[in-house]
């Protein structure tokens, strides 16, 4: 019985790190309708943001929680003028065009992120400095889980709750669900589309950082392509949440973590990169709109 | 007669001139090309990094000696990059043998990449030698290829004798990658071996190169308390599981195979793998005065110490200049088919041929791996070192005779 609580804390980890990037891809999609393909790719320049400034910052040795926290706010600074980028020079032109045009668009952008990053850090892995070295704690009957783990999750989860606060409680927020209802109306009512959409991708960015952070801290080999699998992962757990429903990420990141943890440790290893899509199958026959996706009607 | 046909008349005599002139400088521009490949960048980019380095050792003692000339062309070593990635492997040594004529191939160290040159090399009949891949299939592919290294039915035999004899161990779990021929075949030949002296093997896991995250993997694992986990791996994964298994309180030794040689080995693995003991080619602190002069060159050249898979690199170029100096004593007819001039003429046909016969005929080459004996599967049969791990720093604990 152990065995299956200690999966269980491994693969809530796991899962929490899908849900940050799932929270990106659902964001953007819930206000544009664009499936943001480059968003992998910004969880990769996160964890390769923080490496630098750690490695700044001389953090080979323990720099302390302050030290961390500066490398993770350093991390999510960049890949938010990333994501702003991003957006203003990629996505902003070819909004007004089909949606396949945009489709396309970011999966050029995911593309040149990761080409690049080959291009300028090298295809070899980096380590990420151990800025806040491991230590274990027992639950009891023989459960462990680490002190990073633990980070993972309080990071994790603190991300999650601000971000509802800024949707539900402020006036960004509230101008944010007004865009993703109706861009005409929202704009007719006085709201900068343009300035919500950037904020959404920003905001997206930062979260996608964050998570590069905390899996470099925890698994600490990074590499450009090391956001393809986790990408594809995270927008099969933002469907199966829902797209669009920002908790439906959340719980759609938690459910793929553990079901594929769990698909390891008691079925076999060579499913655990099938067991995403077996699972997005599933959901698009049972229930097309997701865990807790709403049904709309499409008009024609 | 206009001015333009006066022009064409002038370059006409250029021309000619200029052909006169580069057929006579001919002894000049002849040149013996090696191709090399390897994994210059990639998930264990150290491997191809060691080979080159260690390629240019021997290189360097070529230029200094010789004048870098072998029976009167000059040597040019090409390396070309595969990424870690087999299907880029055949890509470039396809262009190394094919484009760039070269005469013999020095390459790879996995076994997967290995595998997926030799049938190029053994097609176009251009000697191909790995320095330092395992797997048996390697050399099976045909006459034309060459090991420089133990073979892993023999790792797989040492690594389960030292668990079961040295260590006293029973029961184990083993963790192998599925993508790579390598971690397959050693986790096998080890398991028939630590089953025939008594062992069990309690679990078998699996994983995949570039995986991140073995918690799940290890957490089946620790269920079944093996005394010590087998990790017939590449250095990148075997680095991070120690790490993760010592978070999950699993305390028994971590066992290995030569893909742990890398330099990078403890930087990721850290104090996790303190304890842990690995197969490999050499230890750096042998007495051997040969091994001992080889280090002392490397260290001067990029300041740090070499892995075995840069010492195996050295000997395989050492083995092929000399037995291209051999070739050009003994038969200076057919040495002059290796110019780069004869690509593709039957007199090149005739002198790879012969340089193959001679390099299956090397018998006791002094090497700083070892001494190195062909066998007529054209493998090299040497003993294997234990290294252990200790207070972060790898230490020689026994060696294991074939």
């Amino acid at each position: 019985m152990s065995e299956f609580f200690q999966q269980l804390v491994n693969g809530i980890t796991w899962g929490s790190v899908y849900a940050l990037i799932a929270l990106g891809y659902t964001m953007v999609y819930g206000i544009l309708r664009l499936i943001n393909f480059a968003h992998g790719d910004v969880y990769m320049l996160g964890a390769f943001f923080g490496y630098f400034v750690a490695r700044a910052l001389g953090a080979t040795q323990e720099p302390g929680l302050l030290g961390a926290l500066l490398v993770l706010l350093a991390a999510m600074a960049g890949c938010g003028a990333v994501g702003f980028v991003i957006e203003r020079f990629a996505y902003k032109p070819v909004r007004r065009s089909s949606r396949l045009a945009a489709l396309i668009t970011a999966i050029g952008v995911s593309l040149l992120l990761e080409n690049g990053g080959i291009l300028v850090f090298g295809a070899d892995p980096k380590f990420f400095p151990q800025i806040i070295p491991s230590r274990n704690l027992s639950l009891g009957g023989g459960v462990t889980i680490s002190n990073q783990q633990i980070i993972i999750l309080s990071v994790s989860l603190v991300l999650m709750v601000g971000l509802r606060f800024i949707v539900l409680h402020t006036r960004v927020g509230k101008a944010m669900r007004a865009v993703s209802y109706n861009h005409t109306a929202a704009a007719l009512m006085g709201i900068s589309v343009d300035r919500i959409v950037t904020f959404t991708f920003v905001l997206g960015s930062v979260l996608a950082a964050a998570a590069g952070v905390l899996v470099g801290l925890q698994n600490p080999k990074i590499e450009p392509l090391m956001g393809i699998m986790p990408g594809l992962k995270a927008f099969v757990a933002a469907v199966l949440g829902g797209i669009g429903n920002i908790p439906g990420a959340v719980l759609g990141g938690l459910v793929m973590g553990i079901t594929e943890v769990m698909v390891v440790g008691y079925l076999s290893p060579s499913y655990r990169d099938a067991i995403a899509f077996v699972l997005l199958i599933i959901i698009l026959l049972v229930r097309p709109a997701g865990l807790l996706g709403k049904y709309s009607a499409e008009k024609v | 007669m206009t001015s333009r046909t006066y022009t064409v008349a002038t370059l006409r005599t250029i021309a000619s001139v200029l052909l006169v002139v580069l057929g006579c400088s001919k002894p000049a521009n002849d040149v013996l090309i090696v191709g090399e490949y390897g994994s210059l960048t990639g998930n264990d980019a150290t491997f191809g990094q060691s080979t080159k380095e260690g390629i240019e050792v021997a290189w360097d003692e070529l230029k200094a000696e010789k004048a870098n000339q072998i029976g009167g062309f000059t040597v040019d070593v090409r390396a070309e990059d595969d990424q870690g990635r087999a299907e880029e492997a055949a890509t470039v040594v396809q262009k190394l043998v094919n484009q760039d004529r070269a005469i013999a191939v020095l390459g790879e160290v996995a076994s997967s990449r290995s595998l997926a040159a030799a049938p190029i090399c053994q097609a176009a009949g251009v000697p191909m030698i790995t320095p330092s891949s395992t797997n048996p299939r390697v050399t099976q592919v045909g006459d034309f290829v060459f090991r420089m290294c133990f073979l892993d039915d023999f790792q797989g035999r040492a690594m389960a004798r030292f668990t079961a004899e040295n260590l006293g161990i029973k029961s184990v779990a083993v963790l192998k990658d599925v993508k790579s021929d390598y971690s397959v075949g050693l986790a096998q030949y080890f398991t028939d071996n630590f089953t025939a002296l008594g062992g069990t093997v309690v679990v078998e896991q699996s994983y995949s190169a570039g995986d991140q995250d073995f918690r799940a993997q290890l957490t089946a694992i620790k269920a079944r308390s093996p005394q010590a986990i087998v990790i017939p791996g590449y250095y990148t994964e075997a680095g991070l599981i120690g790490r993760q298994a010592r978070e999950l309180g699993i305390t028994v030794p971590l066992i290995g195979g030569d893909g742990w040689e890398s330099e990078q080995l403890l930087q990721i693995g850290g104090d996790a793998l303190n304890g842990c003991y690995y197969t490999n080619h050499w230890a750096l602190d042998a007495p051997d005065p040969r091994l001992q002069e080889f280090l002392k060159k490397y260290r001067a050249r990029y300041g740090k110490d070499p892995d075995a898979i840069g010492g195996l690199a050295y000997d395989a170029a050492r083995v092929l200049f000399q037995t291209l100096e051999q070739l050009a004593a003994e038969d200076p007819q057919t040495f002059q088919g290796l110019s780069s001039r004869k690509a593709n003429t039957p007199e090149r046909q005739a002198a790879t041929k012969k340089l193959r016969d001679l390099i299956a005929a090397t018998r006791n080459f002094p090497g700083v791996s070892g001494t190195i004996t062909l066998d007529e599967n054209r493998n090299a049969s040497k003993p294997a070192v234990v290294i252990e791990v200790k207070d972060g720093k790898k230490v020689y604990n026994t060696s294991i005779q074939p």
